[in-house]
């Protein structure tokens, strides 16, 4: 729609923007200090138009759009001007906001579970939105109205769910709700903050979709905040990257991505994992974000930039265009050298070398760890008084696989696939309901209560949140301590094991007496496998050890991750549902599905060639950072969400989403209904689909 | 949803039952119901303080748990809770007093948890302000002053009030003025001319335990991002705060309503004694003073009865408050 616009980069004069943002800036004052949350951001959103803001957290992305919508707590200092279809928001009572926001302007926030009111019906919820802004329109026409939206945003039998309390609809289910309450009001502009950060992949390339469509029926403009790069690549027309509270570079999508010119942008691109390569090391961005409290003068990404010259550290540098084009600008004073070629991306930051080449030391690929139809089952009861069993949650179906010394496993499916009760149950080292789990060689089954004990000392963990999986009372010594006290470990044996543990994640021995508040969430994390790493395990587990954690601090802990395997030989059992980090990381992979491995092989097998249609479609949901490859791919996409894993689904359990099953003729379609597939070896993996050798999934996709 | 209510109300049954049952033990094994004969003049002779007491059903000599099953089987097959020391029976003497002292906790909890919500959320939504700062303080106050404290103080202010005025404005002593005559309204109005120093008595301290808790569900309710979604589809911060925040902030409110009903009896009981009703509670410190075993069984079930009450009363509330529960 408005491509003409951006690309070329010649501004139309006819075209009014429909939110014009001019020098906003935001302060909250606290505790006697300033924090300058959004220092003087400008940018414009056209009719139609897909902007897409892109910035880590702390930059400021979602308080400028908050400021937009009015929606701050009143400590909140607010500088500049806001337009919006040439009138002044900021000067707007709240009553008169009020008329506007989710009339013209709406928004759609993060975190589906939480964004919904748990008390009122789903239908209701939408129905307010349309009361408060329509005084003549009745309850009913309003309801039947909100059926409507349900519809257009693709839920399945409307009338039954809009009587339904959020608690009964999935994530994706919300935050398509979620989208319906937010076009509900034809607006001119949707905010998107950060809408598929909480959702599986398969279901963020649903919801990538429905606002899309959303896009095109109401003709509103988007701003989509996120921190994933790939995620703008392919929808956004227009990108503005954000650090510390401002602009740093706003440019067209290709412009951007392909030529970036603030060092930046350059270190957000090159630190992502990429699914099409899997390199043997990330380009991580070193150091934090500035504190907005207390900003030094300068260029506020000097301390963390490559190319950082006396220049940068004096005044802060304005957003200009660039030589070539006007409208890409970016914020550096170097940027004319990166546009020009001078300095190219991978000069700037180089990839580094890993520190030991080869094979991990004194490992020799014998197995660690290895799970024989793994089975744990949960009853699910009903009844208040008596309680009775109404089925079977079967949340680990029989799962084998094999970990050898100086290896890691990566254990890939969408959430509720059982990937977390499955390394529950390893952990446990109790004997499993059915099959056999052996560690080191040993049925952890046959074991006494002292050598389970004394086995916990070789299986370890690094759980997913950082924040929320270290007592913020404890000093960090203590907490890395802990594993020891639990061993009966000396205090001055622990004192001496706690240094050598934080000199080998990064972290500086000194800073031991420190509480965990006082570290960032990467540093968090290093202390997280610094804990793990005390008792001088042989297999860590790590449940999504990275995905809490901001893109450019990502890399360096999956480096650090890779680096110690090296060093000590140990064996990962990774936990992701990031296919890109997976794939960067494992050797092996085992993609989950309702309690089953569906496939099963090495990591570049089962990335580049997947036999099975859920991993194919796993695989084509990840967005990838690149807006021309995005453009022209095509998506296996899954229909609706994980089936309950209480279903007693006959055949093939995967076939209620299979997207091969809807291609395939009816005679075929009986296997999978009566015919419950086993792994078998399909070229080099293990496939549990009767038809993987078909390619009928990959061909038709092709042809679209 | 019945479901859960019923799983909770024989939860709170059995709660009854035990508690009813403790407490009949528990009074005969410390009261001594000989004593009230032993000091009079001419003393009885011992056989008929014994049989006064089989009479009654309190003979220490008797085991307890016989005394207990015998007590036991006259509520079941009866429904008598035994014969006071004035040879009354005890399910009379509660019937008679049960309306004072209803009256007293009906409203008083009624009138304590409205305030207690209304000043929350008051206080949560003006955090750290003035208001919420002197509402802090006034509960805190309140909250640590016994009843009696409070209840005098009412008392000397009333008087004062009074011989300001001129009139006896305020009526504190008793339910009801004795020998007034007149149509019903005048008894109405007296009657409620005496209810306005306990009740606010009541209030008080209830309401100042609510609005403790009041406030900060409703702190936790404020940051939710629901709130930021009632407020982006364009309603007002009044608006959303009552109908997204406050009807959420009330689930929690509704166990603890169940547990301040029993503070709240422990309350009226000195409530009653400071003001001169005679109410239950004040029986309840009568018959230990008497030693009165079967009263006291008998005041202690009526307690529990109410909080078993208040108990299923606040399951319903939760369960119609919240969708979740609903199963």
């Amino acid at each position: 729609m408005t491509e003409p616009l951006t690309i070329t980069g010649k501004r139309v004069p006819a075209v009014t923007p429909v939110l014009e943002v001019d020098n906003l800036s935001v302060t909250f004052a606290q505790a006697g200090n300033e924090v300058k949350a959004v220092r003087g951001v400008s940018y414009h959103v056209n009719p139609g138009e897909f902007l897409g803001i892109v910035g880590e957290s702390g930059s400021g992305k979602s308080v400028s759009s908050m400021a937009v919508m009015g929606l701050l707590p009143s400590s909140a200092r607010i500088g500049g001007s806001v337009r919006f279809q040439g009138r002044s928001l900021l000067e707007c009572s709240d009553a008169e906001l009020s008329r506007i926001r989710g009339k013209d302007i709406s928004m759609i926030f993060q975190d589906p579970l939480s964004a919904l009111t748990p008390v009122y019906t789903v239908g209701h919820q939408i129905a307010e939105g349309l009361l408060l802004h329509d005084k003549n329109l009745s309850r009913q026409a309003a309801a039947a109205r909100a059926v409507e939206l349900l519809k257009l945003v693709g839920i399945p039998s409307p009338e039954r769910r809009a009587e339904a309390f959020p608690h009964e609809f999935s994530g994706g289910m919300r935050q398509r709700a979620m989208i319906a309450i937010a076009i509900a009001n034809d607006p001119k502009l949707i905010i998107a903050d950060e809408p598929t950060t909480a959702l599986d992949v398969t279901i963020q390339a649903q919801i990538l979709e429905v606002m899309q469509e959303a896009k095109e029926i109401t003709g509103a403009a988007v701003v989509l905040i996120t921190h994933d790069l790939g995620v703008v690549a392919g929808n956004a027309d227009r990108i503005a990257v954000m650090y510390a509270g401002r602009l740093v570079e706003t440019g067209g999508v290709d412009q951007v991505f392909h030529a970036p010119a603030m060092p930046y942008t350059i270190g957000l691109l090159r630190s992502m994992p990429s699914m099409a390569s899997s390199q043997t090391r990330l380009v991580p961005l070193e150091g934090r974000p500035p504190s907005l409290a207390a900003l030094p003068p300068g260029c506020p990404f000097a301390p963390r930039c490559p190319l950082v010259i006396d220049a940068c550290r004096e005044a802060e540098p304005a957003l200009t265009g660039t030589e070539e084009d006007p409208t890409h600008q970016a914020a550096c004073i170097r940027s004319s050298e990166i546009t020009s070629g001078k300095l190219t991306r991978s000069e700037v930051f180089p990839r580094p070398v890993p520190l030991i080449e080869g094979t991990p030391a004194g490992t020799d690929g014998r197995e660690v760890l290895s799970l024989t139809g793994l089975v744990r089952h949960f009853p699910l009861l009903k009844g208040a008084v008596f309680k009775r069993q109404i089925g079977t949650v079967r949340a680990v179906d029989g799962v084998s696989f094999e970990l050898g010394s100086g290896q890691t496993l990566g254990l890939v499916g969408e959430s509720g696939c059982g990937k977390s009760t499955t390394i529950m149950e390893i952990l446990e080292l109790a004997k499993p309901q059915d099959g056999q789990i052996r560690v080191n060689g040993v049925d952890v089954a046959d074991l006494s209560k002292r050598d389970r004990l004394k086995m916990r000392r070789d299986i370890q963990v690094v759980f997913q949140d950082p924040m929320a999986s270290i007592d913020p009372r404890l000093p960090i010594h203590d907490v890395i301590a802990e594993p020891l006290t639990v061993h009966g470990v000396s205090k001055k044996d622990q004192q001496r094991k706690v240094s050598e543990m934080m000199e080998l994640v990064g972290l500086d021995p000194e800073m031991a007496s420190r509480y965990p508040h006082e570290f960032s969430g990467g540093q968090r994390q290093r202390i997280g496998i610094a804990r793990a790493l005390v008792t001088d395990p042989k297999i860590l587990v790590l449940d999504e050890p990275v995905s809490a954690l901001d893109v450019s601090i990502q890399a360096g802990v999956i480096n650090l991750l890779k680096d110690l395997q090296l060093q000590l030989g140990l064996s990962y059992v990774f936990v992701a549902h990031d296919l890109a980090v997976v794939h960067h990381i494992a050797d092996h992979v085992a993609v989950m599905y309702l309690g089953r491995i569906v496939e099963y092989g090495t990591s570049d097998d089962v990335f580049s060639r997947p036999r099975h249609p859920y991993t194919q479609a796993l695989i084509s949901a990840v967005p990838i950072p690149d807006p021309a490859l995005e453009r022209t791919r095509v998506r296996v996409l899954l229909d609706g969400d994980l089936p309950s894993p209480t279903d007693n689904i006959p055949g093939c359990n995967f076939r209620s989403r299979c997207p091969l099953y809807q291609l395939l003729p009816d005679q075929q379609r009986l296997r999978c209904q009566d015919e419950d597939p086993s792994l078998r070896t399909v070229d080099k993996t293990s496939v549990a689909c009767h038809y993987a050798e078909h390619d009928a999934l990959i061909d038709t996709m092709a042809e679209r | 949803m019945i479901g859960f209510v019923v799983k909770r109300f024989v939860n709170y049954f059995i709660l009854t039952a035990i508690a009813t049952l403790l407490a009949y033990v528990l009074a005969s094994l410390s009261l001594n119901p000989a004593q009230r004969y032993l000091g009079r003049n001419p003393q009885p002779s011992p056989e008929v303080i014994t049989s006064i007491l089989d009479g009654l059903g309190v003979n220490p000599n008797v085991p307890v748990l016989e005394r207990l099953w015998t007590w036991l089987s006259n509520l079941v097959t009866h429904g008598s809770l035994g014969i006071t020391v004035d040879n009354q029976q005890v399910t009379d003497v509660i019937f008679a007093r049960a309306g004072v002292s209803l009256r007293l906790l009906i409203i008083g909890s009624v009138i304590g948890a409205v305030l207690g919500v209304v000043f929350g959320v008051w206080g949560a939504v003006k955090q750290y302000r003035i208001s919420d700062q002197l509402v802090s303080y006034a509960s805190f106050t309140v909250g640590a002053t016994p009843t009696f404290v409070i209840g005098v103080v009412l008392m000397i202010l009333a008087t004062s009030l009074n011989g300001l005025t001129g009139h006896q404005l305020i009526n504190f002593s008793g339910e009801y003025t004795a020998g007034l005559q007149g149509n019903f309204l005048v008894m109405f109005g007296d009657r409620l001319n005496h209810l306005i120093l306990p009740t606010i008595t009541l209030s008080l301290t209830a309401a100042a335990g609510y609005s403790r808790y009041q406030r900060s569900a409703m702190l936790d309710v404020l940051s939710a991002d629901y709130i930021r979604t009632a407020r982006s589809k364009g309603m007002s911060r009044n608006r959303a705060l009552v109908k997204h925040g406050v009807r959420i902030a009330l689930i929690p409110m509704s166990t603890y309503f169940a547990y301040s009903f029993a503070l709240l009896l422990t309350g009226a009981t000195v409530v009653e004694l400071v003001f001169s009703w005679h109410g239950m509670g004040e029986y309840l410190v009568r018959s230990v003073q008497q030693n009165d075993i079967n009263g006291v069984a008998g005041s202690v079930m009526f307690a529990s009865i109410l909080v078993l009450i208040a108990g299923t009363l606040s399951e319903i509330v939760y369960a119609a408050l919240d969708p979740r529960v609903r199963v």
